[in-house]
Order: structure tokens, then C-alpha cells, then sequence
């Protein structure tokens, strides 16, 4: 069940595509990452979603319904961009922002004290936004963008300009609002953290999307085949090279320890088969296959998209 | 529509919780208020000049009479005792500063022209349908002053509240304003018009109140438009509400703010006025504590003059404070609420589209231009509008939207045509929703757009997106 569906999503500003087809299907309770490139089209889309603007043509679908108006409070949204009133008091400025996403203001306000108290800020409540420190004006944006219990939840770049601390205090904050239920849309540049908190991606590249599905799919989909081992002693390299279903890559001696970068060459044979092979050679005593990371993914992609 | 009431709601607190509204709301009532008591104040130093006033007077009625307690004769008796209480009184009586002389009434052209040979400072022409007409002529070589002006027609609008009374035996009271209709006499004996100087400050306080009000609340829009795009809050409420919501949520709420300053500047001038002008003048029951040891201790004659001349201290200053009564303040008021509104609506929302187009305050002045030369325009022509209320320059400038409500308002203290006053307000309502609907297109692309150097050609292409 897809709680979110754009299909074929156009935007054009003068003249500057900025979404060209772009396709988004978003699992009901899965973190879902929407990489790019900066100016790749990921606010567009997302104002899309927001309702800040209308597509060209193409159209969104929340759950399973046409993209209204009522859906505005089943949405949290915390933009890129962001700030608060600078001169307006913490908690009347958050009660206000609760009451526009559709609280009532006692509802707010119990629950605004509540999410004060959990991440320490309860004493700025009668403070002037000014006297804030980033972090804490954050953690307020944070919590106004939750507090509605929304189904859907976006963020972009919420890690932008937090401590670590902070940053994982964020993080728990997610995982957790995934388990009860929520959805959560991630756009971000951190490719440490879609590897943590992400199920599905989507990577959108000069206003198209160019690679999607779950994680564990993509990261399948660029395997390198290349597997590190070690062993104890000198072992017979040349006698290795000899098979053709794999190659050597890299021969090293370090510290009474062979390690060997090799590369299978044949996709029918399994791990087993190649530590099997291996074995005869001497003692293995690691092995791990070289798994791309999200970054090398990203990168590989952008570029050869940009080659082509 | 619930969202638009919370953003009002925040717009119109935020405000009104500031220091500069609370120190505008002291300033600007104390600043009226001494427009008005100072005048005042001046009339009661300038005691010293004494006015020769020759009246011609058709109706024969302020002439002098006699009045006693029981009738109303017009023989006058002499010799008269003054435990008979009766008493010569003229309805015109000279005071310390005004010396009457009763003129032949067949002479009128004739002192005109040769008023400079004449020691008269002013002369009084009082027509004999003035029942009717409600209007006397005043003549003069000099600009004839308020005070003066005021004391004469206060003394005649008795008298004919008097008549009308008795005419119409009604007991309520009956309030009669009359008009003067003032003529400067120049060397050469010619006359030319001159307007009332009550009616000239107020069209031109009416002007420059309208021009302040648009400006100061209009660029209020601007700035909090500018602030939402700065402090970067912009994306998550657009999130929640429609930018046109917002856009309008601001508008309305900083014009209850202005509406809100508006009321309280009525209510703390009329307050401060009134305070001034009891501690001007000895209160009511002063004066009956005044009267009745002035008739124990002194004669009966005497003791009345005495009373006269005081109560005439006391009317001096308070026709001053009558500026205030004789103008027809509902008409004014409500014409000031329309325009303000009118002319505020079409203006803000100019001013919203100015501060979404722009990332800070410093960028504003190249779309100000075209946004301030009306205002400023309309401000400027105050001056030759009063001068001349019904011409070509006034009307054409009263009509057009982006000046009406300004000269409008400074028009609207001289009588100004019912249809020229509906079509001016119809134009306006048609093109403050025009300039709203166009307004709103430049702030919906511009709030969200940072960094980018803006100019006319760019804000084009925004109309289209």
C-alpha cells in the first residue's frame, strides 16, 4: 500500500525544467530517501507534495486519494530552509504553528509542554525566539513538524546544522516515529544516514529520477563481485591467477598476512564455492565481500548520467 | 477561513503588543488634541486688539432691544430701575474685543468699496432670509480671524435657535449652524473668496492623516512579508496555509491594527480635549455659584454686565473648541474609515508583492519607486487642491484610485458632489481587488525564491508562472 503516489510529476518555471516525469512511490510506514544532486528537483517535488505549488501536469496521490487541501494536516514538513519568528515568544510562536497544521490550542499547548520537557527546552518556553541557540530553535522546528501526528512526514536535511548529539537524538526521534507508524520521506546529502534509517530510495538527477527501490535491492544491483580475503603466511598467487573465474585485483604482504582483493568474474558461482576454491590456497582467516556504499552508489550514478 | 482568522490574530497581537504602537497611540492623540487647544489657548491670550465691526443687518433683529422678564418689546424705555430687571440687550453685544456698529442697511456696496477709508476691520452682512439661507457675508481687507469669525456667528446661531424654538414651540433643543461666506476685499476694492480656515486644516489634516495612515500600515506589510522570507519561516507556513491566506491574513490584520490606533487616537483626543477645556473654563456650577454672589453683592444691573462680559470670556473659548462641533464629523469619519481601508487594501498589497520580490530590506527601493509617486503625488497636490476644491486638477485627482483617497479626503471638507464621491469610491473598491489579484501572483513566486537578483522583466514572468 503506497501512501504516496506521484505519477509523471512536470514542473517547468520559465524556462528551467525542473521536474521532467519524475515518479515517486512511497511505501505506508517505510523511510524513504530522496537523493540528488543540489538542484536536482528534490524541493520542487517536495513543495509539490506540500501543496506549496501545483505540478505542470502529472499528479500525487495520499492514500490513494487525489492531493487536497484536507490533507495539509496529515503532512509534517520540515524545510531545508527554515526558521522561526525572531521576536515572538517560544511557546506562543509554537502553539500558533501547531494551530495552523489544525490543533486546538489547549490540545497544542499540553502537548507542546510535553515535547518541551522531553528535549530540555521547557525553561525557553516564555523566551524570545532571538535568545535561542540554533540547536534549540531547531529542536522547536523539529517539534512543531511532528507534533500534529502527522502520516506522513517530510524532511529535508534535518541533520543540517546540528551537534552529533543532537543529531542522534533526532535519528532515535525517527526510528521511533517510524514504529508507531509513520511514514517518513528523507532528503538529504548525508548518505551515512540513508544507510541508517532508509528502506526505499529514490535518486533524481537533473529533474528525472534515475534510480529507485528498496535499498537492499540498489546496493544488490551494484555489487562489484569483489571479495577481501586474508590468510596466514605467503600463499601461491600465481597458482590462483590461474582460474578464470576470478581475478586478483591486489596482492598485499603485511605483517606476516596475505590479503587479496579478487574479483569473481563468473556470476554462477556462489561465495561458497570461491572460499571453497580459495581454501586449497592456504588458511583463510577473513573474508568479507566489498559492498558499495550509498555514496559510491550516488556517485557512480551522478557520473556516468553525466558522461552520457 | 479558520487559518486566515489565526494569522489575523498573530498579525494584529504582535502589533499592538509593540512599544512604538503604544508610544504612537500617546503621541499622536496629544499632537491632535494641541491642534485643537491651541488655538484656543491663543484666542484667550489675544485679548488686547479690539475689533470695529460695522453690521448691516437686513433683518433688524440683533439691533438693540429690550428684554426684560416677562415680554420681549422692541421700545426702548429709559431710565429704566434696576429692581425692574429690565435691561437694554442688543443681539449683537459689544464685548472687550468687538465693538458693533449697526450700518444702514442700504449702503452694503458702498462701505465695501470704500472699506479702506473706513476704520471698520470687518464687515457683517446678515441677509434677510437668513432663516433660510443660514448664512451671513463677512467682509474684510485682512484675512477675517477664527476667534472673530466664532464669536459672531455663535451670537447669531443663538439667536435663531431662539426664534426657531419659539416658531415651531417645540422645547427640545433646536442646534443651527450657519455658514459665512467670507470675502477679502483687496486694494482696488474687488472681493475674492476666501475659504473657511477650519474647513482648509481640516481637508489638509484629512490628506496628510490618509497619506501617513497607507504608508506607515502598508510598509508594515512589506516588512513583515520581508521578515517571514528572512527568518526563513515562510516554507513551513506555506506548508500549512495558502500563500494567499497569508498574504491577506497580514493585510487584514495590520488594518484592525491601524483601525485599532485610528479609534484610539479618536478617543484619547476627544478625552483630552475635553479635559482642557474644563480646566480652561470654570465649570456650569462655577458659573451659577458666580452669578448668584455677583447678583447678591452687586446691583442687578451691574451683576448682568458683569455676568455678560464674563460668560463672553468664557464663549471666546469656547467657540474655539467649537471647530470641533460644526463639522459634520459622521461624514468625515466615515469617508476617513473608507479611504483609509480602500486606499490601504489597494496600496498593502502592492507593498506584500514589493517584499516577497526582494530578499532584504535595502532591495525594496527600485519597486517602491512606482508604488510611493502616487502617495507622494496625492500629498503634494493637498496644497493646490484646498486652494481650489472644484477644479479640474481636484476632481481628476479625487477619481483616479491610486490618488483618491487622499485628495478625496482632503476634497471632502468643501462639499463635493454625491457621484463624483461614489464613483471615486467605486473605482477604487474595483481596483484594489485588481491590484490584489495581481499582487498576490508576484508574492506566491517571490516568497519562496532567495538569492536571485529580482528586476521588472523577472517579476513578469512571474505574473505567467
Amino acid at each position: 500500500m503506497y501512501i504516496l503516489e506521484a505519477n509523471n510529476i512536470v514542473k517547468k518555471y520559465a524556462n528551467h525544467l525542473a521536474l521532467n516525469g519524475v515518479n515517486l512511490n512511497v511505501e505506508k510506514g517505510s523511510v524513504y530517501g530522496l537523493l540528488g544532486p543540489n538542484g536536482a528537483g528534490k524541493t520542487s517535488l517536495i513543495r509539490i507534495i506540500n501543496q506549496i505549488t501545483a505540478p505542470d501536469s502529472g499528479t500525487v496521490f495520499f492514500n490513494g486519494q487525489k492531493l487536497n487541501q484536507k490533507h495539509i494536516h496529515k503532512i509534517g514538513y520540515l524545510p531545508e530552509e527554515r526558521g522561526l519568528y525572531k521576536k515572538m515568544k517560544v511557546g506562543e510562536q509554537a502553539i500558533y504553528l501547531a494551530q495552523l497544521k489544525g490543533l486546538k490550542e489547549a490540545e497544542a499547548k499540553q502537548k507542546l509542554k510535553e515535547w518541551f520537557t522531553k528535549f530540555d527546552i521547557l525553561p525557553w518556553w516564555d523566551k524570545k525566539v532571538e535568545e535561542l541557540s540554533k540547536g534549540m530553535q531547531q529542536k522547536i522546528q523539529f517539534i512543531v513538524t511532528i507534533l500534529h501526528k502527522p502520516e506522513l512526514l517530510i524532511f529535508d536535511e534535518p541533520f543540517s546544522g546540528f551537534d552529533p548529539i543532537n543529531a542522534n537524538l533526532l535519528k532515535t526521534e525517527i526510528l521511533s516515529l517510524k514504529e508507531q507508524g509513520a511514514t517518513i520521506i528523507f532528503s538529504t546529502h548525508n548518505m551515512e544516514s540513508v544507510e541508517e534509517l532508509c528502506d526505499n530510495i529514490t535518486l533524481i538527477n537533473k529533474s528525472k529520477n534515475v534510480l529507485s527501490g528498496k535499498l537492499s535491492d540498489i546496493k544488490g544491483q551494484f555489487k562489484t563481485n569483489i571479495y577481501n580475503f586474508t590468510f596466514t603466511g605467503n600463499v601461491n598467487v600465481l597458482d590462483i591467477a590461474q582460474h578464470h573465474q576470478f581475478k586478483i585485483l591486489d596482492n598485499k604482504q603485511v605483517a606476516n598476512t596475505t590479503k587479496l582483493r579478487v574479483e569473481l568474474l563468473d556470476n554462477n558461482i556462489t561465495t561458497n564455492q570461491l572460499i571453497g576454491e580459495l581454501m586449497k590456497n592456504g588458511n583463510i582467516i577473513s573474508f568479507n565481500e566489498e559492498i558499495p556504499s550509498m555514496n559510491d552508489i550516488f556517485i557512480k550514478v551522478i557520473e556516468k548520467k553525466d558522461v552520457e | 477561513m479558520n487559518k486566515i482568522i489565526l494569522i489575523i490574530k498573530r498579525e494584529y497581537l504582535t502589533r499592538v503588543k509593540q512599544k512604538s504602537f503604544l508610544i504612537m497611540s500617546i503621541v499622536g492623540p496629544i499632537l491632535m488634541a494641541a491642534l485643537m487647544i491651541v488655538p484656543a489657548w491663543l484666542a484667550k491670550m489675544d485679548t488686547d486688539k479690539v475689533y470695529n465691526i460695522a453690521v448691516v443687518d437686513q433683518t433688524k433683529r440683533f439691533s438693540d432691544t429690550i428684554v426684560d422678564t416677562g415680554y420681549i418689546t422692541n421700545i426702548r424705555l429709559k431710565n429704566q430701575k434696576p429692581d425692574e430687571k429690565k435691561m437694554f440687550i442688543r443681539r449683537l453685544p459689544d464685548s472687550k474685543n468687538y465693538k458693533f456698529s449697526f450700518v444702514d442697511t442700504l449702503y452694503k456696496t458702498k462701505y465695501i468699496n470704500k472699506f479702506d477709508s473706513l476704520n471698520y476691520d470687518v464687515l457683517v452682512f446678515i441677509p434677510n432670509n437668513i432663516l433660510s439661507s443660514q448664512a451671513i457675508e463677512m467682509y474684510s481687507d485682512k484675512e477675517i480671524t477664527l476667534a472673530t469669525k466664532l464669536y459672531i456667528t455663535n451670537k447669531i446661531e443663538k439667536e435663531l435657535e431662539k426664534e426657531k424654538l419659539k416658531a415651531y414651540g417645540i422645547d427640545k433643543p433646536i442646534s443651527v449652524s450657519i455658514k459665512v461666506l467670507s470675502n477679502i476685499i483687496d486694494e482696488d476694492g474687488k472681493l475674492s473668496e476666501s475659504n473657511s480656515e477650519i474647513t482648509m486644516v481640516l481637508s489638509i489634516l484629512s490628506g496628510i492623516l490618509i497619506y501617513f495612515f497607507i504608508f506607515m500600515y502598508g510598509s508594515q506589510v512589506m516588512r513583515g512579508v520581508i521578515e517571514e522570507k528572512t527568518s526563513r519561516i515562510i516554507e513551513v507556513i506555506v506548508s500549512s496555509v495558502r500563500p494567499f491566506e497569508l498574504m491577506m491574513g497580514k493585510i487584514i490584520g495590520i488594518a484592525m491594527v491601524g483601525l485599532t490606533q485610528f479609534l484610539l487616537w479618536i478617543v484619547l483626543t476627544f478625552a483630552l480635549v475635553t479635559v482642557a477645556q474644563s480646566s480652561f473654563m470654570p465649570s456650569n456650577s462655577q458659573i451659577v455659584a458666580q452669578q448668584l454672589k455677583s447678583t447678591n453683592i452687586m446691583d442687578g444691573s451691574q451683576a448682568e454686565q458683569e455676568k455678560i462680559d464674563d460668560e463672553q470670556i468664557n464663549e471666546d473659548i469656547n467657540n474655539a473648541f467649537k471647530i470641533v462641533s460644526n463639522i459634520n464629523w459622521l461624514l468625515i469619519l466615515s469617508a476617513f474609515l473608507f479611504y483609509f481601508i480602500g486606499g490601504y487594501l489597494l496600496y498593502a498589497s502592492l507593498f506584500a508583492a514589493v517584499g516577497a520580490a526582494v530578499d532584504s530590506e535595502a532591495d525594496t527601493q527600485q519597486f517602491m519607486l512606482p508604488i510611493t509617486i502616487p502617495l507622494i503625488l496625492g500629498m503634494v497636490m493637498i496644497q493646490s487642491i484646498v486652494q481650489n476644491p472644484d477644479g479640474d486638477l481636484a476632481f481628476w485627482f479625487s477619481i483616479i484610485p491610486f490618488t483618491s483617497p487622499i485628495i478625496m479626503m482632503a476634497r471632502l471638507p468643501f462639499s463635493v458632489p454625491d457621484w463624483q464621491v461614489y464613483l471615486s469610491m467605486g473605482l477604487l473598491i474595483v481596483t484594489f481587488i485588481l491590484t490584489t489579484k495581481f499582487a498576490a501572483k508576484i508574492y506566491r513566486v517571490g516568497i519562496l525564491m532567495y538569492g536571485k537578483k529580482v528586476n521588472y522583466k523577472e517579476l513578469w514572468k512571474w505574473l505567467k508562472y
